[in-house]
């Protein structure tokens, strides 16, 4: 389908031109897959199904809920490749791992059987340990590793539980799975019972990854350093598209397949995830390097994704993509943004900055638009997510909500101060005397990116039609396990 | 028609901000005022036509998942109408002063242009005014509600290279939110009672609201008072009421139109729109009632006070401004919404008049705000004095008592204090007593201390002070009708008998109902049905299916058609009617106290205020440094949020998340050392590439051979 990729881009010279060339065509190849989508059934779609070794298959299809993620990344990737026009080290190379690593992003969204879904997740990191390893900034090295190391020993165990749903249903294949209903009743495992049972060792494994890749509060200090040491690029496609595996994930596996141990452990997601919100935007406030500031406030974004998803409510879950969706958008605007300038001064440090408006009254307008769009102002499509996914958590619980919501403050507080601190005021500093305006390519790249922040906050029945049925159904189901669950905790209590 | 007042600003602002480098400055601006003008004689048009029914215009879809489904509409009533002509009224004359006050601004280069910026956030700020007063539901007026808080910090901040302006930008940003906060807990929590965020639905569910419990926190509550509370919050927030007033003296950092337009006119007036558009569900949440006045009275004590001794102009005014929209909250919170609506409606004319009037002086005194010195200007600047006087007159409610002669300030609030009598709130009734006083006082201060005496300004500023051009000249002479005769011509409308009130505002009223009432629930059905437009008419019936314990007398059908709501036991506006004279006399004695001391303190003896801020240093410097709210503020929020990010950051962070995984892996430190060998070695970049190459093999030869099987 849309897997084709040249990796044996031969000419040197042309291979930014190349990797530009194959980014936009997937986009336009992608385009079709949307127009030709049909939302309202909630059946995967374009499915192709091929044997493969030992009994597993080749399966690849979308959804509702995974078609816009594969629409996101292959929008996405024509500006990242353009936006490193000027990389001058092994270019070659690192349009070769952008692609790979575009390949292997859309195989995870596309992915219908388990084995193929583990392959391309795990194989994801290691174009992105390269990006980071080899095209970083200084301490590079350090922050490759514990990128590397958080991610994979999370996935070791989803490994694990991937074996055991082999083992425990006979199949990998994931619309079956959906149907198989995988055991609840209490273990006991090294002397401690455990609720939910099967179901949640299970959910515990595969949450161990994804709540390292989304990142969840208190997993997610591999981030700021990651998002530091990495390219521009490499920041985008991270912040933009790699953390929104762990939500997908979450969707796709967590709440479908093993309801009853969401149902237990949800809670405590919830206040894993407000305490993100809350935590990460006050670490946020104190930052003195952009990308740091940034990649905090994207674990606070993310918190508000993972509290969208376990609330299951259709509010909840539909804010929790439309928030993966649009912050997507915001935050590889935001990376690109602290690109232009690090370009131009090659300084991260807030403190170098100060008085930019008056150099540079273009990029300040984009500037402040994906401020204000982080900042989650109605009218674009930062607040569409955010506001459904807290009004999905009120039905839940108050509290979580009313923390949630505080979160809006401090959002306004740390993303203005940025603004105020590298945008506002005189140009007094002598090094900046002398910076130029965004030049023609790089307006070109943020064009697209302020056209889908504001169409989308202004017109979100864009994705929200696509995703609303497919997100009915996903909930739908979970109801129905639960209070057949529920059911049958009567007739335990009886035994 | 009301889609095109809706949007010309927006052209206007889109127009002025992205196309002027093509049409030119001048013309740009040209564009967005002209634009607005046409908003301005449309919106009248609109006002004046309008036959009290209220409309929906949809315009397009937006936000809708599961249950919940918003639209981009219009909801056109005559709460609506009011804000309309207030907004682009005073939003059309505020972009013709521009013309005149920003044409050579000190903080801008020759080269720069700032013009077409300025303008274009004028526009782009009254179309989200708009946007807010015209909203069908709750989250576009949220929109709004953050738009104009967009638009303020833009204009707070115009000078951006006053490092002031941009911490006061950021501080009515931040503010606002805190307020906001409030104000979105009460939609999420409106939308889990009612399942709609629709103002119709929300409207016809408030009976069953007021008699719901809901659990909030960490007990339960009374629904429709917890969700007034909550809006009441937002409203706090936007318009400056005590606690979260912080931001609007520091707002005065931006240029003075701006002050005049949002600080002063219209998005300050956005809480009070709330309270009022919110009235039905208002009139079920005594508690929140009470509150609101309370609020309401403490701003306008606390303020008039603060008023009393500063010295900067624009913060003379601002907290004036902030002194009388307490006025309209507690008039809100009494029930007598469309007497806080007359009030906010003369306060636009007035206090944008006087603003505009203060714009000019400062012009005048090229960019100098200290009323020390100033002085003597009488002679100077004729037409501003005598606009100045005017909105002077005005807003110290000068008239003559127990007729209907005087300007318009006489009018609304003397029925606010008459209100807050007629209601027996007694304590309300004398704290805004004392506090006309107190506007008297720094009223005519303000106006002692610029026009009259001697010159205290240098000499050559002095000779220097010039009238001010004509283009800012017409928008004073247009504000100084409006804050003459606003209250006499909408005295009956808004604070006449229960009657015309109730036609103005398209409320059918009791007495209208009364034949009604006696025949079944099913003729209210179809009464129902005829007055609704379609798109309620399923919800109506539902709802009528439902209230059939409710004593349909009592205005229940009623709930949401019209622009206000009140009760079947509200009777503030007609106990007011009949209050005793004394009560009908006393701000007018109030008011001549406050000047006769004024004249005292600024005329007859001018040391005395300096030996009196001497001799009550304490007093005084309290007063002169607002209570320390600031201070008190940046102590335990600025510094203790710094503090506890920094804490979080290097302690947990740091510390206990990565000291944790640094200890855990100390236990498997072989798989480590192991590991770091090889990536020394340079092996693990082999691995990674052997196994993407491996992984792109299978994928290619399955895509490619489409897979044998």
């Amino acid at each position: 389908m849309i897997f084709l990729r040249g990796d044996d881009a031969a000419a040197q010279n042309n291979a930014k031109l190349l990797a530009l060339i194959a980014t936009l065509a997937t986009f336009l190849t992608s385009i079709f897959l949307y127009a030709g989508f049909d939302s309202a059934n909630t059946d995967f779609q374009f499915v192709e199904d091929r044997d493969w070794l030992l009994g597993f298959s080749y399966k690849m299809g979308v959804d509702g809920i995974s078609v816009l993620f594969v629409l996101l990344t292959t929008f996405l990737m024509p500006l990242v490749i353009a936006s490193c026009w000027d990389v001058k080290h092994r270019v070659k190379e690192y349009m070769i791992a952008l692609l790979f690593l575009e390949t292997l992003m859309l195989g995870v969204f596309c992915a219908l059987d388990l084995v193929l879904f583990y392959l391309f997740f795990e194989a994801g990191l290691i174009p992105m340990f390269l990006i980071i390893g080899i095209w970083g900034g200084a301490n590079r090295i350090y922050a490759s590793f514990k990128f590397f190391l958080y991610t994979l020993l999370g996935s070791v165990l989803m490994l694990v539980a991937i074996i055991a749903m082999y083992v425990d249903s006979g199949t990998t294949d994931i619309p079956t799975l959906f149907l198989h209903e995988f055991d609840a009743i209490p273990l006991e495992v090294l002397g401690i019972q455990v609720v939910g049972g099967l179901q949640s060792l299970m959910w515990l494994a595969f949450f161990a990854s994804f709540a390292v890749k989304m990142p969840m509060w208190p997993f997610h200090t591999w981030l700021p350093d990651a998002h530091v040491q990495a390219p521009t690029a490499g920041s985008v496609v991270l912040a933009a598209i790699l953390l929104k595996m762990g939500g997908y994930g979450f969707l796709r596996f967590s709440l479908p397949m093993f309801p009853i141990a969401s149902e237990l452990l949800g809670p405590v997601v919830l206040w894993m995830s407000v305490i993100a919100i809350i935590y990460t935007s006050l670490v946020a406030l104190v930052q003195t390097d952009m990308k740091k500031l940034i990649a905090y406030s994207s674990v606070a974004h993310m918190g508000f994704v993972t509290m969208g998803i376990f609330t299951v409510n259709q509010q909840g879950i539909d804010g929790a993509i439309f928030q993966m969706i649009s912050h997507g958008f915001i935050s590889g605007a935001l990376f690109l943004c602290v690109g232009v300038i690090y370009d131009r001064m090659h300084t991260r440090e807030i403190s170098a900055y100060g008085g930019l408006v008056n150099r540079m009254p273009g990029y300040a307008l984009v500037f402040m638009l994906f401020t204000m769009a982080n900042v989650g102002l109605p009218g674009t499509s930062g607040f569409v997510g955010e506001f459904l996914t807290i009004i999905g958590v009120f039905k839940v619980n108050t509290w979580i909500a009313v923390f949630a919501t505080s979160g809006v403050v401090l959002s306004a507080a740390y993303a203005l101060w940025l603004y105020r601190r590298v945008v506002m005021g005189d140009l007094i500093k002598e090094s900046l005397r002398t910076i130029t305006d965004m030049n023609l390519r790089e307006r070109a790249i943020f064009t697209p990116l302020v056209v889908m922040t504001i169409l989308l906050g202004i017109y979100p029945a864009l994705i929200l039609d696509v995703i609303g049925p497919s997100v009915g159904l996903l909930v739908e189901n979970y109801e129905k396990s639960i209070s057949v669950y529920s059911h049958s905790i009567i007739s335990f209590s009886k035994y | 028609m009301e889609v095109l007042v809706l949007f010309s600003p927006l052209v206007g602002a889109l127009f002025c901000g992205f196309g002027w480098r093509f049409l030119g400055e001048s013309l740009a601006c040209w564009v967005a005022t002209s634009l607005l003008f046409l908003s301005a004689v449309l919106s009248w048009i609109l006002f004046l036509k309008f036959d009290g029914n209220t409309q929906n215009i949809a315009i397009l879809r937006w936000i809708e998942s599961g249950t919940l489904s918003t639209n981009w509409a219009i909801r056109f009533d005559r709460l609506t109408a009011i804000m309309f002509i207030v907004i682009t009224t005073v939003s059309s004359l505020v972009h013709l002063y521009s013309f005149g006050y920003m044409e050579h601004d000190e903080n801008f280069g020759e080269t720069e242009s700032y013009k077409p910026r300025f303008f274009a956030y004028l526009s782009f700020f009254t179309f989200t005014m708009l946007a807010l007063v015209s909203a069908n539901n709750l989250v576009q007026m949220f929109f709004g509600w953050e738009g104009v808080g967009v638009a303020s910090y833009l204009l707070i901040g115009f000078y951006f290279k006053k490092p002031s302006a941009n911490a006061a930008a950021i501080k009515a940003f931040v503010v606002n939110r805190v307020g906001d906060f409030g104000f979105l807990l009460g939609i999420f929590g409106l939308y889990l009672l009612v399942d709609s965020i629709n103002l119709n639905e929300i409207f016809q569910a408030i009976p069953e609201i007021a008699n719901t419990k809901l659990t909030f926190l960490w007990r339960e509550w009374n629904a429709a008072n917890l969700i007034a509370i909550l809006l009441f919050i937002g409203a706090m927030g936007k318009s400056a009421q005590l606690f979260l007033h912080v931001w609007l003296p520091d707002a005065m950092e931006g240029p003075t139109p701006v002050s005049a337009l949002i600080h002063a006119a219209t998005m300050v007036t956005a809480g009070v729109f709330l309270v009022c558009r919110m009235s039905p569900l208002m009139e079920y949440a005594p508690l929140a009632k009470n509150l609101i006045v309370y609020v309401g009275a403490a701003t306008a004590f606390f303020a008039a006070t603060v008023g009393l001794v500063q010295n900067d102009i624009k913060r003379v005014i601002a907290y004036s401004t902030c002194s009388q929209l307490g006025y309209m909250f507690v008039a809100a919170g009494l029930g007598a919404y469309s007497v806080a609506m007359f009030h906010l409606l003369t306060h636009a004319f007035f206090k944008a008049m006087l603003f505009l009037g203060a714009g000019s002086v400062i012009h005048a005194m090229h960019h100098e705000q200290d009323m020390r010195f100033y002085g003597g200007l009488r002679k100077k600047i004729p037409y501003t004095f005598w606009a100045m006087m005017i909105g002077t007159l005005a807003i110290t409610g000068v008239g003559i008592p127990l007729t209907h002669f005087g300007f318009a300030g006489f009018f609304s609030k003397d029925a606010i204090i008459e209100s807050a009598y007629g209601a027996g709130s007694n304590l309300s009734f004398w704290v805004l007593i004392i506090a006309a006083g107190f506007t008297s006082f720094y009223s005519w201060r303000l106006m002692f201390m610029t026009f009259f005496g001697k010159s205290r300004s240098n000499p050559e500023t002095y000779s220097h002070a010039r009238e001010s051009p004509i283009t800012m000249l017409i928008p004073l002479g247009i504000l100084a009708l409006g804050a003459t005769f606003s209250g006499i011509v909408f005295l009956a409308p808004f604070f006449g008998d229960h009657q015309k009130v109730n036609q103005f505002f398209g409320i059918s009223g009791p007495e209208s109902h009364a034949t009604l009432s006696n025949s079944t629930n099913h003729v209210t059905k179809i009464e129902g049905k005829v007055h609704n437009s379609s798109n309620e008419q399923a919800h109506y019936t539902i709802d009528s299916k439902g209230s059939k314990g409710i004593d349909v007398r009592h205005g229940q059908s009623t709930l949401g058609k019209g622009g206000l709501f009140f009760r079947n036991d509200n009777h503030v506006i007609e106990n007011a009617h009949h209050v005793p004279k004394w009560v009908k006399i006393s701000p007018f004695i109030s008011m001549v106290l406050g000047f006769s001391l004024a004249w005292v303190f600024y005329i007859r003896d001018p040391e005395l205020p300096r030996r009196l801020s001497v001799q009550q240093k304490y007093i005084y410097r309290f007063l002169l440094n607002k209570w320390y709210f600031d201070e008190l503020y940046e102590f335990v929020f600025v510094r203790g949020v710094k503090a506890l990010g920094k804490l979080l950051w290097v302690r947990g962070d740091g510390n206990m998340i990565d000291g944790t995984i640094n200890g855990i892996a100390l236990g498997i430190i072989p798989l480590f050392t192991r590991l770091a060998s090889r990536v020394q070695s340079g092996f693990i970049f082999h691995y990674a590439f052997g196994m993407i190459i491996g992984i792109l093999v299978i994928i290619s030869w399955f895509a490619i051979s489409g897979g044998s099987s």
